[in-house]
């Protein structure tokens, strides 16, 4: 029996990620893991990209995780937790283990975008049954934010930054869900932890499908995305607003639009919140924040045009 | 807690204890300190639901208080709290004043 999605229920629930970690007062990745962990209805056993989450959650010689846990480098949290997935099912195989386990890797975009995408690409494409979280603060927060291709176009960051000559990151951000969704994985899905109900869903989907599955979820930063500690989960729904980071579902390769804003408000919304966004709003970054805005639109008519073509299908 | 030599340590450097980052004080990091206002609250649980550092305390799914050993004063409690007719069930307040 699975315990309905309703806070009351929930908080009846073991807290499976205890405080006293190290992650920044007001970080968005604990709240995500927190919320994945209280869904699953199914014993997990979890690997961790090296990332602020890997670091900061457990530092020698303590552990904030009551769910067996494994780190072993930063390109590998994929390949790790199919090792894991494939001992797994030789144990049941040999009659030495009867648990239903689930198996769950987390990785932050740096993890996951970048040094990580050749080992989640061929742990996906084995089709290992594991669910892959990304949590997604767009660029490389834990050495000291360097850009990384989940890096906004337009963010000013230590290796991309903003001056008289360049102004910020000057390429567009990767699509992961997208690039994971083409492994035809039975399920891909974007998502955020402001709206935890649709997040909880979608983890406790994710961990039902029998097969590979991947969760692109939005983690502001308040030190790299230079915004107070307390508006963490208000930036997740101005991101949703605006359309920067549309809540979407890919099941058996079909495409659903989770939320559609009645008002898409504009994405300056979004980027005047924070510091690191700051520089575009100065005379003369006009076109800049125009082609923000039309990568934008064009991205979100091509999610909708494709939903419509799914559901027609 | 005490540190172990490397002779003492596991193989791996594997911590057998779940969970005992429990017995690590974050709170000392707060700058600001959060206070429940209990006839706003609604037991909504957001501030549950929202803490990064899991330092909400729920009894009997009643939100009951803070843990302040934990608590960093991140104060996204305060900012997600519908409160009561526009009041608010949770204030961040300054340490120490």
């Amino acid at each position: 029996m699975s315990t309905s999605l309703k806070l009351k229920e929930l908080s009846r629930k073991e807290e499976l990620l205890t405080g006293g970690h190290r992650m920044c007062a007001g970080c968005g990745a604990p709240i995500i893991v927190r919320q994945i962990l209280l869904a699953s209805d199914r014993p997990l056993i979890a690997s961790n990209a090296t990332g602020c989450l890997e670091v900061s959650t457990t530092i020698f010689p303590y552990t904030s995780w009551k769910i067996p846990w494994i780190h072993s480098a930063f390109e590998n949290a994929a390949a790790t937790i199919s090792g894991v997935e494939s001992m797994y099912r030789s144990l049941k195989k040999q009659g030495k283990l009867d648990k239903d386990l689930k198996f769950i890797a987390f990785g932050g975009d740096g993890g996951t975008y970048d040094i990580g995408l050749q080992s989640l690409s061929g742990a996906m494409e084995r089709g290992h049954d594991i669910v892959y979280v990304c949590y997604d603060n767009g660029a490389y927060m834990n050495t000291g934010i360097q850009r990384s291709s989940a890096t906004p176009k337009g963010a000013d960051t230590t290796t991309s930054p903003a001056g008289t000559v360049k102004q910020g990151k000057q390429q567009p951000r990767k699509n992961m869900t997208k690039i994971m969704a083409a492994h035809n994985i039975p399920y891909a899905a974007q998502a955020s932890p402001s709206n935890w109900r649709d997040l909880m869903t979608k983890a406790r989907k994710a961990i039902e499908v029998d097969g590979p599955a991947f969760l692109n979820v939005i983690s502001p930063c308040n030190r790299g995305w230079r915004t107070p500690t307390n508006v963490t989960i208000e930036l997740c729904k101005t991101a949703i607003e605006t359309c920067f980071w549309p809540l979407y579902e890919y099941e058996d390769g079909k495409l659903t639009v989770n939320y559609k804003p009645k008002e898409i408000k504009p994405v300056t919304e979004f980027l005047k919140t924070q510091g690191r966004f700051k520089h575009l709003f100065n005379p003369g970054n006009e076109g800049l924040l125009k082609q923000i805005q039309d990568d934008i639109d064009r991205d979100w008519e091509l999610l909708l045009k494709q939903e419509a073509c799914d559901k027609s299908n | 807690m005490k540190l172990k030599n490397w002779k003492e340590l596991a193989i791996g450097s594997v911590v057998p204890e779940a969970g005992n980052a429990d017995s690590y004080n974050t709170g000392s990091w707060r700058t600001f300190r959060p206070a429940i206002i209990e006839e706003n609250c609604i037991q909504c649980l957001f501030c549950w639901i929202y803490c990064p550092d899991s330092s909400i305390i729920v009894e009997e799914e009643k939100m009951v208080g803070f843990d302040y050993e934990h608590c960093k004063g991140c104060g996204i409690c305060a900012d997600v709290c519908p409160g009561k007719k526009g009041k608010k069930a949770i204030e961040m307040a300054e340490e120490g004043k």
